[in-house]
């Protein structure tokens, strides 16, 4: 067993480049993608409780960069970050549960987490922005 | 904690490979209420101004409510960075970047309650 064979190459599972996306692996991604970017806005959280706690002319700086238009945006991303990771992070709950795993179920459920995330998200700025006026 | 048929099996390092994925799914579940109480209460405060933002936070149910929602989210953050660092980096990075995130974790953790206790107990 000492021989210098040349090493058999075993077979590989597909690259990720090679497999054509679906729907669960491009929701498997987007969960773990959406947790990662929902990290840094919890240092933003943090940072906005700082200014808060430090006083109005601190806490202006910080809002008034939140009300500019790259602020609206980022607020934006961290709203659907949070619905798409907050919908996915049910759904695998639920899975931990046992529950949900016939192909169908984890189509259905998966379709649900795309339309309720965007819904969710569209319905808070809505809201938001009525309430703003 | 250890999984039953883990112990069985006899796999694994006898010590509490369980636990970090249940605490995971704990603090999930913890975030579920937290997160939407805060995300509702946000956009009702939409417009609102710095003196109202301070009253509504420094109310006992927010003040608790926040330093929750703090221990929670960052535990959290811990547990699912440290799965993404483990999954992506193999070279010696790796530890440093395990400790980097959780000094990092539990720095903000501190800084974020010791701020909302600032504004609910500055008289």
């Amino acid at each position: 067993m000492t021989s210098s064979a040349p090493k058999r190459t075993r077979p590989l599972s597909p690259n990720i480049q090679i497999y054509r996306p679906q729907l669960t692996s491009v929701l498997s991604i987007a969960n773990r993608i959406s947790g990662v970017v929902l990290s840094l806005y919890a240092v933003a959280l943090v940072v906005w409780l700082i200014a808060a706690a430090a006083g109005p002319q601190t806490y202006s700086t910080v809002h008034s960069f939140i009300r500019s238009w790259v602020g609206q945006i980022l607020l934006f991303g961290c709203t659907y970050s949070f619905f798409l990771h907050f919908c996915g992070g049910i759904r695998h709950l639920v899975w931990d549960a046992g529950y949900g795993f016939e192909l169908r179920t984890i189509y259905a459920s998966g379709w649900t987490v795309v339309v309720t995330s965007a819904a969710l998200t569209l319905i808070t700025w809505i809201a938001s922005v009525g309430l703003a006026k | 904690m250890r999984s039953p048929l883990g112990r069985a099996l006899e796999l694994g390092s006898a010590k509490d490979g369980v636990k970090q994925w249940w605490v995971e799914r704990v603090t999930a579940v913890a975030l579920v209420p937290l997160t939407v109480w805060f995300a509702a209460s946000i956009v009702v405060h939409t417009g609102n101004d710095y003196a109202t933002l301070i009253a509504w936070l420094r109310t006992p149910i927010a003040t608790i409510l926040m330093v929750l929602l703090l221990i929670a989210l960052f535990y959290h953050t811990a547990l699912g960075l440290q799965v993404v660092i483990e999954d992506y980096i193999h070279s010696g990075m790796k530890i440093p970047a395990l400790l980097g995130m959780r000094v990092g974790c539990f720095a903000l953790a501190a800084a974020g309650i010791l701020a909302m206790l600032r504004i609910a107990f500055r008289s």
